[in-house]
């Protein structure tokens, strides 16, 4: 079976994010004063086979706490869908 | 090591100071590193050290005592700052070796290697100021009881540039109280007469860190670049000390 994961890796919302921050200044600029706060995370997509929804999720995990997210400085979540 | 080899922790408990040291050192090479040969200049030209570049494809250390992990921009720091290079054959290798007891430093991207690898607490964040430095800064040895500080003089203000823009020092309030019980900072950013202060922390680290060591007290990773500071020529020699620490000897 094939799957695509669409994973969101953010900063540790305890963190200071200062590409988050340059934004928001940004948008300030733009004339956006409502805008409070902005974060910039990743969005990674993976293209994966499996043999059912289990593994493909237990696969996705692996990726995203081994390589895709440093688990000290960043969250991460994922929705799976079957291709 | 010529004189046979000891475990850190062992140097660490019997240190005296031989100057008859000599090492292999080991220079890792990755797509992207671009202070390779800086280190490899200090190490074999001023240090006069047998030095190899380790590729980072291949999975032999090639007999090295000490291997270097240099600055640049591994894969080009893309996902993060070497989150990648710490996937690379020959890290596989350079983890094997520092869990044996070897010896292993990382400078700048060599810093945030280790940390990614898991072989040096915390993580090397964006800096604070949203700005890559690029600057001479002046850090503080913490201790002198490491083979990578123990010639240095804790009351003295070195003078090293650093060149990141991912260098804030960022760990969980447990793992920050660990690494100061155990000793493990070797150096903290600092004023130019050696005030530590949070003014003085040019990257927003916490507690003003530059530079740590693992619990066995083999593996160095420091943010500031000292083999940019390790020649006469170059207007700065204060980051020498460092190697010729290296080189010290740690027998017992």
């Amino acid at each position: 079976m094939k799957f695509t994961a669409e994973i969101d890796v953010m900063p540790k919302k305890e963190l200071l994010d200062p590409q988050g921050k340059a934004v928001m200044l940004g948008l300030e600029h733009l004339g956006l004063n409502t805008v409070q706060d902005v974060r910039v995370g990743k969005h990674i997509t993976l293209q994966l086979e499996a043999e059912n929804e289990a593994e493909a999720k237990g696969k996705v995990e692996d990726a995203c706490k081994k390589l895709l997210a440093n688990l000290i400085m960043e969250s991460y979540r994922f929705e799976l869908h079957q291709n | 090591m010529k004189k046979g080899r000891k475990s850190a922790k062992q140097n660490h408990e019997t240190l005296k100071i031989s100057y008859l040291w000599a090492m292999k050192f080991g220079v890792v090479i990755f797509p992207g590193s671009n202070c390779d040969q800086d280190v490899i200049d200090v190490l074999s030209k001023t240090m006069n050290q047998e030095v190899v570049k380790l590729w980072h494809k291949d999975h032999d250390l090639q007999g090295c005592d000490f291997i270097m992990l240099p600055g640049g921009f591994s894969y080009g720091d893309y996902l993060r700052s070497g989150a990648i290079a710490r996937f690379s054959p020959i890290m596989q290798e350079v983890i094997q070796h520092a869990n044996r007891g070897g010896y292993v430093m990382g400078i700048c991207n060599g810093f945030q290697i280790l940390t990614e690898a898991g072989l040096l607490p915390g993580a090397l964040l964006r800096n604070q100021e949203q700005k890559f430095l690029c600057k001479n800064v002046y850090v503080k040895p913490q201790t002198t009881s490491l083979l990578a500080t123990q010639l240095l003089d804790t009351n003295k203000a070195y003078k090293i540039p650093v060149a990141h823009g991912e260098g804030r020092f960022y760990t969980d309030a447990d793992t920050l109280k660990k690494i100061q019980d155990n000793d493990q900072v070797m150096f903290r950013y600092c004023s130019h007469d050696g005030i530590i202060a949070p003014e003085f922390d040019c990257n927003g680290s916490l507690d003003n860190i530059a530079g740590i060591t693992n619990e066995g007290r083999n593996v160095f990773g420091m943010m500031p670049h000292p083999e940019r500071a390790a020649d006469a020529d170059l207007g700065n020699t204060d980051g020498k000390a460092i190697f010729e620490s290296l080189l010290a000897g740690v027998l017992a």
